[in-house]
């Protein structure tokens, strides 16, 4: 009897923790570009000047600020990875305005000095970037990540900027003395300072009434412009929000048809150890879903191919055990020798065969990029905790249910006594 | 179900060995023939579905092309229910591109797009990735299998895995389906499934190996033929429950993951199939051929 109430009990608990989880689980999975809508763009980077190499360094710099950039841009939760040496790959979902965000992404935020010599005699109420129009100073100019965040004698936030060329900053300054020199990020003028004498140590000084997060701010989106690499789209991807739901219920749909089909099919076939089975493939799906909120893992469309199919592949290792212990029955055993002999060698026949398709899983995720790593990484998950829950888990339920003796006819098993040979 | 009958699959294999090498003939001449029909993922070229409100015919969609200045030649519209596939063969610019939204906005203004692009030098990689993930997995199945089970094993589970994801290949190619980055995918699920068979049938045999000693290749046949059998209905019954959900994936399922389908639904049967047929006829032909102490027995050209 102490068998059959932990056997309710396990069962039961694991069904309300399943029932009472679930749509909040549902709700955190994160879902992929193909599936929610937005766009998918590819970069190859390239030193902005020849004979320059690209770093592991860099590239993991400029995929950073990509990563910043976007997030400046209000998109929610850009994803942005590199591949290989020269790759970085930016995912953004919901972005009503893609053009522009695809511009601002590509050209990189650049710091410009710039005085107003030689320009027209500005209108009324014209702009900074009109006011001064010839560039003394460009990105490349200042030192790669030089810039932070300094106070100056007020104890004001100010951001120190330093120069490449001292020389060049010194004619620079020198020549301007007495006039303004502005300070531009793209287009627009963060200060501009008049110049009061040559300055010959290559450092420049951006002062305005900033807080201490202003200039933090203004520093990374300096530190950003000042990258040394060039991007160039080399593949991109859009979807429209509607399209990818609409995959994405026609998929689940036709999951949850072929799920059904593969339950009954189960139950038809090996009765209460088929509903035991069945019930080893819901709390798989569920943990599946757990895994992937817990290690906010990304669902793709093949994501979700793989999650359907790797259910089927579960299925098989219940149908090898089952039909193990059908013929253990078959040979003459009893039914509690049967299920302890086809328990053990059964595990051993899905150990192998499973650590196979890992391995082969494991080579895609290692190899393969974007939907196929997605993919790899949906079925290396779905079969470890297909041996959790289809092997350890129902092979401890039939345990139970032979050993609290509701399973002790062969006939529970689908076996016929014609068939059992005496031993 | 239990067959009282045992079938002869040594015998049964010998068609099935000319079955499967007609059929790669007939591939690799299709292969060499056409080659494949790749989709956007393997060639340069923009691809863009587009849902729609209401059915718009192909003439209702070559006055957009022509506003963005796409020739006749170089875009293929294919319009379907409540929606249109446009395929170009030269990438879309990034203004074309708005304006291709916009134009068609017009039309429909519920429209919602996916556009694909790719650069043919990251589709050529593509394949290429996958060709050397497909050797690479073959080597770890290889290391694997010899040291669970013998080598022997590993080369008869190799060849029925090559022959797998070959005839699905061969398949796309003689029917021309199209090939796309998702078809991959599929071909590398079918080396995991196919292995994954091939190792269970294979599992059996090695424990009925153990029981007895088999000395001529009667032996063999017979305990391979009783190994075959044992899991017969366990063969049947896993490839049915996973060609079930391939199956409703295919008829069900979104439109970008149908080819996917389609391809593992080929795919399983023949990874069924060769686990029976390819794999267990050659691991006894490659255990035969090692025994020196064969009697002269019926000569095998299996």
């Amino acid at each position: 009897m102490k068998r059959i109430a932990t056997f309710i009990i396990v069962v039961l608990v694991a069904a309300g923790i399943m029932a009472w989880s679930t749509p909040g689980l549902l709700n955190g999975v994160r879902l992929g570009l193909d599936l929610k809508g937005g766009f998918e763009i590819l970069y190859e980077a390239s030193p902005l000047e020849a004979g320059q190499k690209i770093t592991k360094q860099s590239l993991t710099r400029t995929a950073e600020s990509l990563e910043k950039r976007a997030n400046a841009l209000g998109t929610s939760e850009p994803e942005v990875t590199t591949e290989g040496t020269n790759r970085i790959r930016l995912k953004i979902a919901g972005v009503t305005n893609e053009a522009e965000v695809r511009k601002k992404m590509k050209e990189p935020a650049s710091l410009t000095f710039r005085s107003a010599e030689g320009c027209k005699a500005p209108a009324e109420n014209a702009q900074p970037k009109d006011i001064y129009c010839k560039v003394e100073l460009v990105g490349s100019d200042f030192v790669e990540n030089g810039a932070s965040v300094g106070y100056d004698q007020l104890n004001q936030p100010v951001i120190d900027i330093k120069v490449k060329d001292k020389k060049k900053f010194a004619d620079v300054t020198k020549r301007l003395i007495g006039q303004n020199l502005a300070i531009f990020l793209d287009d627009n003028m963060l200060s501009d300072p008049t110049v009061r004498q040559e300055l010959t140590d290559g450092k420049a000084q951006i002062s305005g009434s900033y807080s201490i997060e202003e200039a933090k701010q203004i520093r990374d989106t300096i530190n950003l412009g000042a990258l040394p690499l060039k991007l160039t789209e080399k593949y991109s991807q859009s979807v429209g929000a509607t399209l990818g739901k609409q995959s994405l219920q026609k998929t689940i749909e036709a999951g949850i048809i072929g799920s059904i089909v593969i339950l009954i099919f189960m139950i038809a076939m090996y009765r209460l150890p088929g509903i035991i089975a069945s019930f080893g493939l819901i709390v798989h799906t569920w943990l599946l879903i757990l895994v992937f909120v817990w290690a906010d893992f990304t669902l793709t469309l093949p994501g979700v191919a793989a999650f359907i199919l790797g259910i089927g592949m579960a299925v098989d290792a219940n149908i090898i055990t089952n039909e193990r212990i059908r013929e253990e029955i078959r040979n003459g055993r009893s039914v509690t020798s049967a299920v302890k002999a086809g328990n053990k060698s059964s595990f051993r026949t899905i150990l192998d065969s499973n650590i196979t398709t890992i391995i082969v899983g494991a080579v895609m995720f290692a190899f393969g990029t974007g939907a196929v790593k997605g993919f790899a990484l949906v079925l290396i998950v779905e079969i470890v905790l297909s041996i959790l829950t289809n092997v350890y888990l129902t092979h401890f339920l039939l345990s139970l249910l032979v050993k609290g003796e509701l399973l002790k006819k062969p006939k529970q098993f689908g076996v016929k006594e014609s068939e059992i040979n005496a031993l | 179900m239990h067959f009282k009958r045992e079938f002869d699959f040594v015998k049964l294999s010998k068609s099935a060995f000319i079955f499967s090498i007609v059929l790669t003939i007939a591939g690799i001449i299709a292969l060499a023939a056409f080659g494949l029909n790749y989709g956007v993922d393997f060639r340069a070229g923009s691809n863009v579905d587009v849902k729609l409100s209401k059915n718009v015919t192909a003439e209702e969609i070559q006055p957009v092309l022509n506003a963005i200045g796409v020739a006749k030649e170089d875009a293929h519209i294919t319009p379907g229910d409540n929606r249109v596939n446009i395929r170009f063969t030269k990438v879309l610019k990034e203004d074309q591109d708005e304006k291709l939204k916009s134009e068609i906005l017009k039309l429909d203004k519920n429209a919602s797009f996916e556009i694909n692009t790719v650069d043919p030098e990251m589709a050529k990689e593509l394949g290429r990735n996958a060709i050397y993930a497909v050797l690479i997995s073959c080597i770890g199945i290889i290391i694997y299998v010899s040291i669970r089970f013998e080598w022997r094993f590993a080369l008869a589970a190799i060849v029925a895995l090559l022959h797998d994801a070959f005839m699905v290949v061969a398949i796309f190619s003689i029917f021309r389906l199209e090939v796309s980055l998702t078809f991959i995918v599929a071909v590398l699920t079918i080396i995991g499934y196919s292995i994954n068979d091939t190792i269970v049938i294979f599992d059996r045999i090695r424990e009925n190996l153990r029981f007895g000693k088999q000395k001529t290749r009667e032996d063999l046949a017979k305990l391979l033929n009783h190994s075959v059998n044992q899991m017969l209905m366990r063969s049947l019954y896993t490839a049915f429950t996973v060609f079930i959900a391939a199956f409703f994936l295919f008829l069900f399922g979104g439109e970008s993951i149908k080819m996917f389908s389609l391809a593992m639904v080929i795919g399983l049967i023949f990874g069924a199939y060769s686990s029976i047929f390819i794999a267990s006829p050659l691991w006894l032909l490659f255990k035969y051929k090692q025994k020196p102490n064969r009697k002269a027995a019926k000569p095998s050209k299996a």
